[in-house]
């Protein structure tokens, strides 16, 4: 077990050296929740807390999903995914290794984000809530990309960035950031459930003094929703494998 | 000892029959060459055998390891290098840092890659290179930069698809000297190529695929016994002229340019008919030696001229 997760850990240094300065993860990364936050902001009369909220849950969202849906259509199309899926590593170990490079460049893009962020606003949140949470949703969109990257089993980046893009919008906008899921309607409170973006947002009002849902439900669903993604990706992954080389 | 045996691998893609009851087995300390026009099953059985596809039905043992169980996978392969066909080193790394990703996926100590890179480095001519970004290099280099990788861990079996295709006659040249020198440690390697003159130079037995099955098994010295009549003798007069019906032995001669080829089942013979030819015909012999039947000549006649 130690020396698979030694191994997936050299699979993620090599993606941070490699994807992490592709244009575009640094556009989907980085530029674009920028300016989408700079929408949310502009022109709405928003608390300090809730612009923290928001430019927090995009950060995380948008960061940690940037880089893994691209990483094996693009070694499928350098011809360097077979060269890696040959060496002593399972199929489990490399998908490991993407998930940690999406799960560190979340991380520290994301507190040096939402750090600077709360000294400008004054803002006080509970350290353990806020810490945890952002944690286990930044796992959890991280293994979020591991099923995205699973289908279609294409050497296209820019298939996998325009469905992975599909997925990614339609969940910011039901989860809670626009408006709160307790001035949704029912069905949209519904909806907004199967997302677990909402439970990110929640959990983030909840270190703010908060929240619409229990605080462990908010952390607990973070982690099932992790490791149903992991679990079905790597299911997705292997049942394609064979696609992806005829 | 075997360090490969494939019984009756059989490889469906869909309703398409790629590989078809292939048997065969490496022995250790080998090289064994795989035959093949293109689409006759190579890539797929050599995927098989590394375990990046799973086959139909059939038994793959690699080093004693059963290739279809997940666990014994890993363990197999951490005693082999692979260089899979058309398979590329990361490009936006350096070449001392493909070697080192290399390195720990094989779970060696630091010290060790280090050592060990350093050393395939000079070995493969790319130290004074060891820091550039592999884009800037040659598809030579990075040919050997994937050898050089598949070999970090100085593995006992290398599997190698199509090592030398495509390449400038210094890499290919040297990668064959790699591949000799790796047979004389008494490692074991198992290649696809394209290049007959590869496969008669470095291989000790070979085997031939076509539409999926194999179809001959055995040294290249005893595969060229298997073409009959195609001993022949090459001649050269001055000036250049030859009636082929003046030759009794001759089964069929070929004029091309200033030689002629004269295909026969008795060399001696025909050797003596052309010096005959050439007395009484006042003509100067400017060269005259006798041709066996080449790996090409074998695989012709097995494989016949088109593809797959």
């Amino acid at each position: 077990m130690i020396e698979m997760l030694k191994r997936s850990f050299a699979i993620a240094k090599k993606d941070m050296h490699i994807f992490y300065l592709k244009g575009p993860v640094v556009i989907m990364g980085l530029i674009f929740p920028f300016f989408l936050f700079l929408a949310f902001m502009i022109g709405r009369n928003l608390s300090g807390g809730h612009l923290f909220v928001g430019l927090t849950a995009m950060t995380a969202f948008f960061t940690s999903t940037a880089v893994g849906p691209t990483i094996i259509p693009w070694e499928c199309r350098g011809r360097t995914f077979e060269r890696l899926i040959t060496s002593p590593v399972s199929l489990t170990t490399v998908l490991l290794g993407d998930l940690q490079a999406s799960l560190y460049f979340g991380l520290a893009i994301t507190f040096t984000i939402a750090v600077p962020a709360m000294l400008y606003l004054s803002i006080h949140p509970s350290i353990v809530v806020f810490l945890l949470s952002t944690i286990l949703a930044v796992g959890c969109f991280s293994a979020m990309t591991v099923l995205m990257s699973s289908y279609p089993p294409t050497d296209i980046p820019a298939d996998v960035m325009m469905l992975s893009s599909l997925v990614k919008f339609s969940l910011l906008f039901i989860s809670g950031i626009f408006v709160p899921i307790e001035n949704l309607p029912a069905y949209g409170r519904w909806i907004s459930f199967i997302s677990p973006l909402t439970y990110y947002v929640d959990a983030l009002r909840h270190s703010l003094g908060g929240g619409y849902l229990p605080v462990w439900l908010d952390l607990g669903m973070l982690i099932i929703f992790a490791l149903a993604f992991f679990l079905t990706g790597s299911w997705v992954h292997r049942r394609v494998l064979e696609r992806r080389f005829t | 000892m075997r360090t490969i045996e494939v019984v009756d691998l059989t490889k469906y893609y869909g309703s398409f029959l790629a590989v078809n009851g292939v048997s065969f087995e490496v022995k250790k300390g080998e090289i064994f060459g795989f035959l093949g026009p293109n689409g006759a099953g190579k890539t797929t059985t050599v995927r098989t055998i590394t375990g990046v596809l799973r086959p139909s039905s059939g038994e793959i043992r690699v080093l004693s390891y059963n290739i279809l169980d997940e666990r014994e996978k890993i363990k197999a392969r951490e005693r082999m290098g692979i260089v899979p066909e058309m398979a590329n080193p990361y490009v936006d790394l350096t070449a001392m840092q493909n070697l080192k990703l290399m390195g720990e996926l094989y779970g060696m100590e630091r010290r060790g890659i280090e050592k060990r890179s350093i050393e395939l480095l000079k070995l493969f001519d790319l130290y004074e290179k060891r820091n550039v970004k592999v884009r800037a290099f040659s598809k030579g280099m990075r040919q050997r930069l994937i050898l050089a990788m598949a070999m970090i861990s100085d593995p006992e079996l290398l599997i190698l698809d199509e090592p030398t295709s495509g390449l400038d006659v210094i890499s290919a040249r040297l990668i064959k000297d790699v591949i000799r020198e790796e047979k004389r440690k008494g490692k074991t390697i198992f290649m696809t190529t394209h290049n007959m003159v590869d496969a008669n130079e470095l291989c000790e037995r070979i085997g031939i695929i076509r539409e999926g099955r194999l179809i001959a098994i055995d040294t290249p010295e005893k595969l060229k016994q298997l073409v009959k009549g195609s001993v022949s003798v090459e001649v050269s007069f001055e000036p250049m002229k030859l009636e082929p019906s003046s030759l009794s032995s001759a089964i069929r001669v070929e004029l091309t340019g200033d030689k002629a080829r004269i295909f026969t089942n008795d060399p001696d013979a025909t050797i003596r008919e052309l010096v005959h030819y050439a007395e009484s015909n006042n003509l100067r012999i400017v060269s005259l030696r006798t041709l066996s039947p080449s790996l090409e000549d074998v695989f012709i006649k097995l494989v016949g001229d088109g593809n797959d």
